[in-house]
């Protein structure tokens, strides 16, 4: 089992906290990871990306070959695209439809969507619409994260068990708020990776 | 001890350093090496064992500390990003000369491609210039153990050893496990005491004596489990720390060609002899510049068998990575998807409701009703000022160097020469600047924008917080030409005031906009809450 997944948004969206979330799930599987992230400079509202690998045999690079990732998951739509490059002709993008904008020449947010639409194999969520239509408008990131499990071969089980550590400091309604919005990124996801053909 | 922890590099050298028993960590914040501090002041085996960890002032002042720790025996890490070490300088090249006594390594996070940073100088040149063994891993448990490692070695040859990372080591994240923990050192001194004084009596002894250990050194290298020699093809690779996964990415059935991996230094000379005898071309894969590849080529390249970023093999900028690696290997190529066009660049930018940015509205207004002015800016958070919409600044070059180089200029006649520099940066290399423009009443305005932290490398305690206008005054700026602002909207009147006001005075005037980073009060207000 190979998984090169590259996470990607706007500094302090939160992709470092869904990164630490698989890998935990992938350590308890007994897979390899590496995980390749980005502090400093761009994190000031810059993009931001982390590379993540895991694998059933040792990995050697930290770095995602250009055309080998294998999902992109990504908190805004535009981000998702950045890393199109990188994208295996066989890859997934799972990506947030609600951009993040904070510059003057942010594209068309229309003309984006659809051609992240007009692409094969793209779970589209308005994660930012599903957390706060169920009062939990922090988790954005873990309705990503369980969109993303849809297509990421982990058990969901596991990924559960490893949002529930990262959060079990703050207390369990904390825990349980994580993981209803995992669960209801996960649900959105499914119903789509069904109507798309697609089975994982 | 033999849990497996997913972690940095950055936290597995912190870890390896703690575990081979040092007594402090010196160190000022620095991407990508700051990871390395934050850990120990975190851990709790650090605080069982009372290891130093608060932040120095600058790395300079933290490189003298860790001697200090050293020559009473005890073991001691120097952390700093890579140009940092052209502050440390001085202190580090003098402590090859005195040696060191309890074990003393010295680490270095280079940049390559400048990720975070304003070059991309290769921190592996410092060590071969001050003679010491330098380690470069390839793997985090590399730097684990390497670090335990380098402290052994330190003690035996009795000098500094540097470790040099590269961002991509430092900020990436794999597992490690641990060995057990060994207990730090006692207090003890070294018999040697002249050592110590570097009087050119004592120093020409010294540095014969460094001269002589070079072969000892190389010995140790070519005898080290790091290097390692694969025989293969006739095309050979030297892979120097992390590019030897890039490498070896690129073969996943297994490499077929000569392999030299290099993670320690000085280079070992048997096996690239024996490289140069079995192969028809060396390709030397090396992250930042090109080190070794300029050894062996030499000015005259009279093998013509060297390949790398000198040759154009790969770009001579800019880190490696698995594809520029692939290229060079001259393996085909991967089919990609094209760019999307709908993707812009997406800078970074000052936070919303950050007073730096109030700073430069109100700098901006001011310095436009003058012909000729110049804002020289510095280090920090504040150096974003440089984008849209602000634009406001004219210079950003090295920590401190906003107040030298308003004071030459206006030594020269510029007027009005502004200097802006952030707290952290002042009391980095800021004072001594101040001083000079002091004492020969430079008609400078400098303004040091507090927000109480360090805030660009994550909000780090800042050496000068509570005490800028103490040290202004101490250093001889006149009183009422220190002038503390609060910088807000609703302030705006006074603020251009101030500055109209202290630009007009003919001699050194200090602004001090003081108002808290938003993102460290945002997070001392979840604190409190939680
Ligand atoms: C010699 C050197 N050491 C460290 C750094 C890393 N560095 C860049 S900016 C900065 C902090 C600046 O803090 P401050 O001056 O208070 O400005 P702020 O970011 O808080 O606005 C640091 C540590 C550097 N660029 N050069």
């Amino acid at each position: 089992m190979k998984r090169d997944i590259i996470l990607s948004g706007v500094g302090g969206q939160g992709i470092l906290s869904i990164a630490a979330i698989i890998g935990e799930a992938a350590l308890r599987k007994g897979l390899y990871v590496k995980q390749a992230e980005v502090h400093g400079m761009s994190q000031r509202g810059g993009d931001v990306q982390s590379n993540l690998r895991l694998s059933s045999e040792p990995i050697h690079s930290d770095l995602i070959p250009r055309g080998g990732t294998d999902a992109i998951i990504a908190m805004e739509p535009m981000e998702a695209l950045r890393y199109l490059p990188y994208l295996s002709p066989e890859g997934w993008m799972v990506t947030n439809s609600t951009p993040f904008i904070n510059i003057p020449n942010y594209p068309d947010t229309e003309q984006l969507l659809k051609t992240l639409k007009e692409r094969p194999r793209v779970i589209l969520v308005d994660a930012d619409a599903l957390a706060k239509d169920h009062g939990m408008p922090r988790a954005v990131n873990m309705v990503l994260l369980g969109a993303a499990s849809a297509i990421l071969g982990l058990d969901a089980s596991l990924l559960e068990e490893a949002v529930a550590g990262l959060f079990a400091s703050k207390g369990t309604e904390v825990v349980e708020m994580n993981v209803q919005a995992f669960r209801l990124g996960r649900e959105a996801a499914t119903q789509q990776v069904k109507g798309a053909g697609h089975a994982e | 001890m033999n849990e497996k922890l997913l972690i940095l590099g950055d936290q597995a050298v912190a870890l390896g350093a703690l575990h081979a028993g040092i007594s402090g960590v010196y160190a000022y914040p620095g991407t990508p090496s700051t990871e390395i501090t934050e850990y120990i002041q975190q851990s709790p085996l650090a605080r069982e064992r009372g290891v130093y960890s608060d932040w120095c002032t600058n790395e300079k002042t933290a490189m003298e500390a860790a001697l200090g720790a050293s020559f009473i025996g005890k073991r001691a890490l120097v952390c700093m990003k890579h140009v940092g070490m052209n502050v440390a300088a001085d202190a580090f090249v003098n402590a090859a000369m005195t040696g060191t006594h309890g074990g003393l390594v010295v680490l270095a996070a280079d940049d390559p491609s400048m990720h975070s940073s304003q070059n991309e100088q290769d921190s592996r040149f410092y060590g071969k210039f001050a003679m010491v063994p330098i380690f470069e891993p390839s793997s985090q448990q590399e730097a684990y153990d390497m670090v335990r490692e380098a402290f052994d070695l330190s003690e035996a040859v009795k000098l500094p050893v540097l470790m040099r990372l590269t961002t991509r080591m430092a900020h990436s994240r794999a597992v490690v496990t641990p060995a057990p923990s060994r207990e730090p050192n006692g207090i003890s001194f070294s018999e040697d005491r002249s050592r110590w004084v570097l009087l050119p009596v004592n120093a020409r002894r010294r540095y014969s004596e460094v001269i002589a250990l070079q072969d000892e050194l190389r010995k140790r290298s070519a005898a080290s489990t790091h290097n390692r020699y694969q025989p293969g093809n006739r095309q050979g690779v030297i892979a120097c720390g992390i590019a030897y996964n890039y490498l070896m990415e690129n073969y996943p059935n297994g490499c077929d060609r000569t392999v030299l991996k290099v993670s320690q230094y000085p280079l070992p000379v048997e096996p690239l002899r024996q490289m140069m005898a079995d192969c028809d071309e060396i390709l030397v894969l090396e992250d930042g510049q090109p080190f070794v590849e300029d050894q062996l080529r030499g000015l005259l390249d009279d093998t013509g068998k060297i390949r790398g970023r000198m040759s154009g093999q790969l770009p001579r900028t800019g880190e490696l990575t698995p594809d520029n690696v692939r290229a060079a290997l001259g393996l085909p190529g991967i089919a990609l998807n094209e760019p999307s066009e709908y993707v812009v660049p997406r800078p970074p930018a000052l936070c919303a409701g950050c007073g730096h940015r109030d700073v430069y509205t109100m700098l901006n207004e001011v310095a436009k009703e003058y012909e000729n002015s110049k804002i020289f800016s510095d280090i920090g958070c504040y150096t974003l000022g440089a984008l849209p919409p602000f634009r406001a600044i004219d210079s950003c070059v090295d920590m401190g160097a906003s107040i030298t180089m308003a004071k030459g200029a206006a030594d020269g006649g510029l007027f009005p020469a502004i200097a802006v520099i952030g707290d952290s940066t002042f009391t980095h290399s800021g004072i001594t600047g101040l001083l000079d423009a002091v004492n020969s009443k430079a008609n400078i305005t400098v303004v040091i924008s507090d927000n109480l932290t360090t805030a660009m490398t994550g909000g780090q305690d800042s050496a000068g917080t509570g005490k800028l206008e103490a040290i202004c005054w101490g250093v001889g700026v006149e009183r009422e030409h220190v002038r503390v602002v609060v910088p807000m909207a609703k302030n705006y009147d006074e603020i251009r005031r101030v500055l109209r006001e202290e630009i007009e005075y003919p001699g050194v005037s200090v602004i001090i906009p003081r108002r808290e980073c938003i993102q460290t009060l945002k997070r001392n207000l979840k604190k409190q809450r939680s």
